[in-house]
């Protein structure tokens, strides 16, 4: 077999010498894939699950909620309150009731939240609750006033409309579907609504959205901004400012940084969430020590394995050196054996991992037969696993190269 | 070609077990020699020869490969000095059976180069054919017979055109007809090429067929 001009000699040499032991190789390469197919199956899966998760939680929710400050308690001290020092204990306090307030210089706020380049948009909400009247039906009805066009921006309402549209104007309301049930009404309709103030308007009904929840949707209504301040009695006020921030998994911090510049109080629905968080972050670590794990594995496996092949082969290390091959080369020769085996098996890994997934997404599926979420199979998985498989196969040949390359030619040829 | 002065080998130089093998060697071959080695097991023929194929140091005196004083040489200086300059023929012939037998012969030439080209398949072909195995050329090395397997590490030997072939018993584990073969074999390239042999072996009727004999003893010369 004519050897290829684009070949250099050590890649002739790590080639030939893998194929030689064909059957070790295809051993280790089937172990390295084993262990890419677990990395890639389980790191697309619960990527998946923490996506789902995520959308869900987020479906109808920004992701960080800026809020006016909560009424706190004022301590009176001096001889006048009759104590014998003024340390007053907790259990003496009375929690002050929290009444609804607008966030001070809320336009200004929302200036500075836009300008941050973390954050991807902001928009004023009034929200609050209110009674809806139908006939002689009536239910509560949890108001969240918006300005339609940036609150898209927040929460994409016109993809959750089933009927109608989701563009507010001043008398116009969005309810969600299992309200629309009860009340037995749909899109032109009207509904009266009014609020704890005494104020109270009608509104038609311009669109009915499914917000992925149940109790959203038996609860929750847009309205207008205007129209809500002033149903709500905020005249010019909002009650919060929704936020999306562009890494959602970094809204905590960005929430803290939000508080630190603006002085105003920043939930993020991480903090909101904090169980859930938790319970994804676990998963996430464990995951990480699992595919650590496996890394090691696989190097452990292409290690042993080329120590071997040194040892088998040190009498052609020996002649090899004996006819002019460098210590460097014969070290390329082990190195390029690990990379090799790395890259085939993280190759045939990926395959098989896309495979199982793929057989994965077949059969586990909800009672209605639809998926139950979501799994993306994006390129840059497979390309992280066969660039670490291929890193991990060059590291783990690095002691048995430096031995190789380290062999005394006498000895070696001696045996 | 060869010139060694006043050369000693110790193995586990400063412990207690520090051993000299060769005592004081002044030995010189010139260009074209064809010159046997002969001695008893254990009088340091080996280790004599490693030291002239650079592949050993000495531990005291000097040892010139043409006009390269190679003391001085560090380890990557001293594997191009003998790639390019030296051949060797082991007894146990060693070819690398994961290659052909013409591939075997282009590896000396290959590892060089880094990249394979048409000269140095000209040349590996050349060789195959000058030791008579065109016909095995692309045979895997392992599947030959040992006299084939021998005549195929001369041709490896041959590859860089060395000044200098060094021949470790290179007939000890062969059949009498391919002995006589392989001895051939080296008095032709020392004929034809010119190239300076040093022949290691314990038959007397070969080193009576090269030009001047040594005689190891203890690590001496005598």
């Amino acid at each position: 077999m004519a050897l290829a001009r684009w070949q250099p000699f050590e890649w002739i040499v790590a080639s030939r010498f893998l194929r030689e032991g064909r059957l070790q190789t295809l051993f280790i390469i089937a172990g390295v894939a084993i262990g890419v197919a677990v990395i890639v199956f389980m790191s697309a899966l619960l990527e998946g699950l923490q996506g789902n998760f995520v959308r869900r939680v987020l479906t109808a929710s920004p992701h960080i909620q800026l809020l006016p400050p909560k009424e706190a308690v004022r301590v009176l001290h001096g001889s006048a309150s009759g104590l014998a020092d003024s340390t007053l204990h907790a259990d003496q306090l009375q929690a002050p009731l929290q009444r609804l307030k607008s966030i001070d210089q809320w336009q200004a706020v929302l200036a500075q939240l836009r300008a941050m380049p973390d954050v991807r948009d902001a928009s004023p909400m009034v929200s609050g609750s209110t009674l809806i009247l139908r006939g002689s039906t009536s239910r509560s009805l949890s108001v969240q006033g918006v300005d339609s066009e940036s609150y898209e921006r927040i929460v994409n309402l016109a993809e959750k409309i089933v009927q109608g549209h989701s563009r507010l104007g001043a008398t116009d309301v969005l309810i969600g579907t299992e309200l629309a049930a009860d009340l037995g009404v749909s899109v032109g309709d009207k509904l009266n609504i009014s609020a704890a103030t005494g104020a109270s308007n009608t509104f038609q009904i311009a669109g009915i959205l499914d917000l992925g929840n149940k109790g959203a949707n038996q609860r929750t209504g847009y309205l207008a901004l205007h129209s809500a301040q002033s149903l709500l009695g905020y005249p010019g006020g909002v009650t919060s400012i929704e936020v999306t921030v562009r890494d959602v998994y970094a809204a905590e911090l960005i929430a803290q940084r939000i508080t630190a510049r603006t002085g105003v109080q920043a939930d993020s629905w991480i903090k909101t969430n904090a169980q859930f968080f938790s319970a994804v972050q676990s998963q996430q670590t464990a995951n990480t020590a699992i595919r650590f794990f496996v890394g090691l594995s696989v190097a452990f496996g292409i290690a042993s394995v080329l120590i071997v092949s040194v040892v088998q082969r040190s009498k052609e290390i020996g002649i090899l050196r004996a006819m002019g091959i460098s210590r460097g080369q014969i070290m390329r020769v082990f190195l390029l054996q690990g990379g090799v085996l790395g890259l085939s098996g993280a190759a045939l890994g990926s395959a098989i991992g896309a495979g199982a997934l793929q057989l994965w997404l077949n059969y586990a599926r909800n009672a209605d037969g639809t998926p139950m979420f979501s799994v993306s199979l994006s390129p840059s998985l497979f390309l992280t696993a066969l660039g670490l498989a291929t890193l991990t196969g060059l590291l783990a040949a690095l002691a048995p190269a430096l031995r190789a390359a380290r062999l005394d030619p006498v000895v070696a040829i001696r045996g | 070609m060869v010139q060694l002065r006043q050369v000693r080998k110790s193995f586990n130089v400063g412990e207690p077990t520090e051993v000299e093998v060769l005592h004081g060697i002044d030995l010189s071959l010139s260009a074209g020699q064809f010159c046997a080695v002969m001695g008893p097991s254990g009088s340091g023929k080996s280790t004599l020869l490693n030291i002239v194929g650079l592949l050993d140091r000495p531990t005291q005196g000097l040892l010139s490969i043409g006009t390269e004083e190679t003391t001085h040489l560090d380890d990557q200086a001293l594997t191009r000095l003998r790639g390019r300059s030296i051949g060797f023929v082991f007894q146990y012939h060693h070819l690398i059976g994961a290659f052909s037998a013409l591939e075997n012969v282009m590896l000396p030439m290959l590892g060089l180069a880094g990249f394979p080209n048409a000269g140095m398949q000209a040349r590996a072909e050349a060789l195959i054919e000058s030791v008579g195995l065109s016909r095995w050329k692309d045979s895997p090395a392992d599947r030959l017979s040992g006299g084939q397997q021998q005549r195929v590490a001369v041709a490896r030997a041959l590859a860089m055109q060395p000044a200098l072939l060094l021949a470790d018993e290179p007939t000890g584990n062969l059949d009498t007809k391919s002995a006589d073969a392989v001895f051939e074999l080296l008095r032709e390239v020392n004929r034809v090429h010119g190239t300076a042999v040093l022949f290691v072996t314990h038959n007397p009727a070969l080193a009576a067929r090269c030009d001047k004999t040594i005689e190891v003893v203890d690590g001496q010369v005598v």
